[in-house]
């Protein structure tokens, strides 16, 4: 642990569908090295994936011009992540996906990204950048989890 | 980047008699899957099917548009009359299933065998 405290890892991702998953190996090793059980490490995966592909695909609309950032620090109890792109952020919170009302139609089958963050760490916030550029999303998930 | 997502179907007949359609799916399963998911459930032949069974065992990655096209199967499944249950799915995406609902709508199993035993 010592070795990976207050460290940070930067990743740069192209604004192309299929890089979360790139996020989301390194964000995996980074959680495994501060000794995050096996299944923190897969909600870590998922959340980070679904925040970058949020970035990709309404932060940065698919332009590949435009990267997507990834910052993961690496803290003492805890591990931050910050996926950074040049949209205009995103609402702060999303209600829980209702399965009746997707299955009678009623309710878009998608948009459970933001719903399945929440779920997943431990804190998340969306933060718009000024002038509509470098808005972020900021997920935590802590080693302990429940410890406040 | 995305692995792509293969599909076979296999016709099987459980231990009660009942013959099961499965759907095996391999590889990704993300936005891009649309054919390899719907596509492939919806070249079935959806008057003799009664009994779905997904076979997850060979996919590692599902993001939220992969399972929105589940969801879009059960969809289609449900006005059809038929049951949809599914199996292999890692414990996590066991959970995530779980906390979109899916659940109420396809029952989850370990394996093919506990699935198979249960139709």
């Amino acid at each position: 642990m010592s070795e990976v405290k207050s460290t940070t890892v930067e990743v740069r991702l192209p604004s192309r569908m299929g890089f979360e998953k790139v996020a989301m190996s390194t964000a995996s090793a980074v959680a495994k090295l501060m000794g995050f059980p096996e299944d923190r490490v897969e909600d870590l995966k998922t959340a980070v994936a679904e925040a970058c592909i949020n970035a990709i695909e309404h932060g940065n609309r698919l332009n590949e011009k435009l990267s997507v950032g990834v910052v993961l620090s690496a803290l003492e109890d805890s591990l931050e992540v910050k996926v950074i792109d040049d949209g205009k952020g995103m609402s702060k919170h999303q209600a829980k996906p209702d399965i009746d009302r997707k299955m009678h139609g009623e309710e878009d089958p998608r948009g459970m990204g933001m719903f399945l963050i929440q779920a997943l760490v431990d804190e998340a916030e969306w933060v718009a950048g000024s002038g509509g550029k470098s808005s972020y999303v900021r997920l935590v998930i802590r080693l302990d989890k429940d410890a406040e | 980047m995305q692995s792509e997502t293969k599909s076979h179907v296999d016709q099987l007949t459980s231990p009660a008699g009942h013959p099961v359609t499965v759907l095996r799916f391999e590889g990704d399963i993300a936005s891009t899957s649309k054919d390899a998911v719907l596509g492939a459930y919806q070249a079935l032949p959806k008057s003799a099917i009664k009994l779905v069974l997904l076979d997850f065992t060979k996919v590692d990655y599902i993001n939220s548009s992969g399972i929105a096209l589940v969801i879009q199967l059960l969809m289609e499944a449900t006005n059809a009359g038929q049951k949809v249950y599914a199996f292999g799915l890692s414990p996590h995406f066991t959970k995530v299933f779980t906390m979109v609902g899916i659940t109420k709508y396809a029952g989850l199993f370990p394996s093919q065998a506990e699935a198979m035993a249960a139709l």
